[in-house]
C-alpha cells in the first residue's frame, strides 16, 4: 500500500469561496446605495489568486489521476456554469450594472471554476491513474 | 500543510461488491430542468406568488433534508452492515446529487428576487441587520456544501462505480457527507430563526 501527500486543495478552495461569498455579502448589504468597490475587489483578487495557486499546486502533483479528474470536472463545470448563469440572470434582471456587476460576474466565474475543481480533485485523489 | 495521506495502490482488504447504478440519474435531469425553468420564469416575471412559492418550497426542502440526513439517516447509516450501507448509498446518493444543488439554487435565486421584490434586501429595510445575518448564514452553508458536501457526494458515487470499491474510502466520504449535512442542518435552525423574524417583522 503506497501513500502520497497532496496539496490542501479543498482547504484553499473553501477559503477562496469564502472570500467571494464575503465580497458578495458586502456588496449585497449596501444595495441600492453606492458601494465602495475596493474591499470587494480585494476579496475577489485574493480569491482568484487562491484559485490560481490551487490549480498550479494541483498541476505539480505527480501520478495524479487526471483522466478521472477531467472526466468529472468537465460535467461539474457544465452544471455550475448553468447555476452561475442563473444567478447572473437575476443580477441583470434587477438592472445591476457597472462595477458591482463586474465584480459579481467575476466572482461567479471563480465559483464556476473552483467548485468543479474541488469535485474533480476529491474524486481523483482516491483514483489510480488510468483506472478509467 | 498537506492533506491527509491517501492510501492507494493495493486492493482493499475488505472490498465490497460492485453495485449497478447511474451516478447521475438521467430521468432526474428532466425534473431539474423543469425546476430551473420555473425559477427563470419566476425571476423574469418578478411576481410575488411564484417567487414566494419557489423560495418557501425550496427552503423548507433544504432545511428538512439537511436535518433528516444529519440527525436521522446519518446515525442509522453508521450502524448498518457494509453491504446494506452500500445498497442504501447507491440508491440515495445519486438522487441527492441532483436534488440538493437544484433545491439550493432554487431557494437562493428565488429568495434573492423575492427580497428585491419586497424590498427586504435593501439597506433601508428596517430589519436590514437580520437580512445581512441571513446572507452570512447562507454563505457559510454554501461554502460547506460546495467545498465539502457536494464533492463527497460525487466521490462516493465514483468510488462505488469501481470494480472493487474500497469500503474505507466510502466510509470516510460518507462520514464527511453526513457530518457536513448535520452541520448545515444546525445552521438551518439559525436560518429558521432569522426567516421567522423577517416574516413577522
Amino acid at each position: 500500500m503506497d501513500e502520497r501527500r497532496l496539496p490542501p486543495v479543498t482547504e484553499i478552495g473553501m477559503a477562496s469561496l469564502g472570500l467571494i461569498v464575503a465580497g458578495g455579502i458586502y456588496l449585497a448589504a449596501h444595495l441600492p446605495q453606492h458601494v465602495p468597490l475596493a474591499p470587494a475587489v480585494v476579496l475577489l483578487a485574493a480569491s482568484a489568486a487562491l484559485l490560481a495557486g490551487n490549480l498550479l499546486a494541483l498541476s505539480r502533483v505527480g501520478g495524479f489521476a487526471w483522466d478521472r479528474f477531467f472526466a468529472v470536472a468537465r460535467w461539474a463545470l457544465l452544471a455550475y456554469t448553468i447555476t452561475a448563469g442563473l444567478i447572473e440572470f437575476a443580477f441583470l434582471r434587477d438592472h445591476m450594472s457597472g462595477g458591482p456587476l463586474v465584480v459579481l460576474t467575476l466572482s461567479l466565474v471563480v465559483y464556476a471554476v473552483h467548485v468543479p475543481t474541488l469535485i474533480g480533485f476529491t474524486v481523483a485523489r482516491y483514483a489510480v491513474p488510468g483506472e478509467g | 500543510m498537506a492533506d491527509a495521506a491517501v492510501a492507494l495502490g493495493a486492493p482493499p482488504a475488505e472490498a465490497a461488491e460492485r453495485p449497478s447504478f447511474e451516478v447521475v440519474p438521467r430521468k432526474g435531469l428532466i425534473g431539474v430542468a423543469v425546476v430551473l425553468a420555473a425559477v427563470i420564469a419566476a425571476i423574469a416575471a418578478n411576481k410575488l406568488w411564484p417567487l414566494a412559492f419557489l423560495h418557501f418550497v425550496g427552503g423548507a426542502s433544504w432545511t428538512i433534508i439537511d436535518l433528516f440526513m444529519g440527525f436521522m439517516l446519518g446515525p442509522i447509516l453508521g450502524k448498518l452492515s457494509i453491504p446494506a450501507r452500500i445498497e442504501l448509498t447507491t440508491k440515495l446518493m445519486p438522487k441527492m446529487l441532483l436534488l440538493m444543488p437544484t433545491v439550493v439554487t432554487a431557494t437562493l435565486a428565488a429568495g434573492w428576487q423575492l427580497g428585491v421584490h419586497l424590498g427586504t434586501v435593501q439597506s433601508s429595510y428596517y430589519h436590514h441587520g437580520w437580512t445581512v445575518a441571513s446572507f452570512i448564514v447562507v454563505g457559510i452553508m454554501a461554502i460547506i456544501a460546495l467545498g465539502l458536501l457536494e464533492p463527497a457526494n460525487v466521490a462516493v458515487l465514483m468510488e462505488l462505480k469501481k470494480p472493487k470499491p474500497n469500503p474505507a474510502v466510502i466510509e470516510r466520504l460518507m462520514k464527511r457527507f453526513i457530518y457536513t449535512s448535520g452541520l448545515t442542518g444546525l445552521m438551518q435552525v439559525a436560518t429558521l430563526v432569522i426567516m421567522a423574524k423577517l416574516t413577522v417583522g
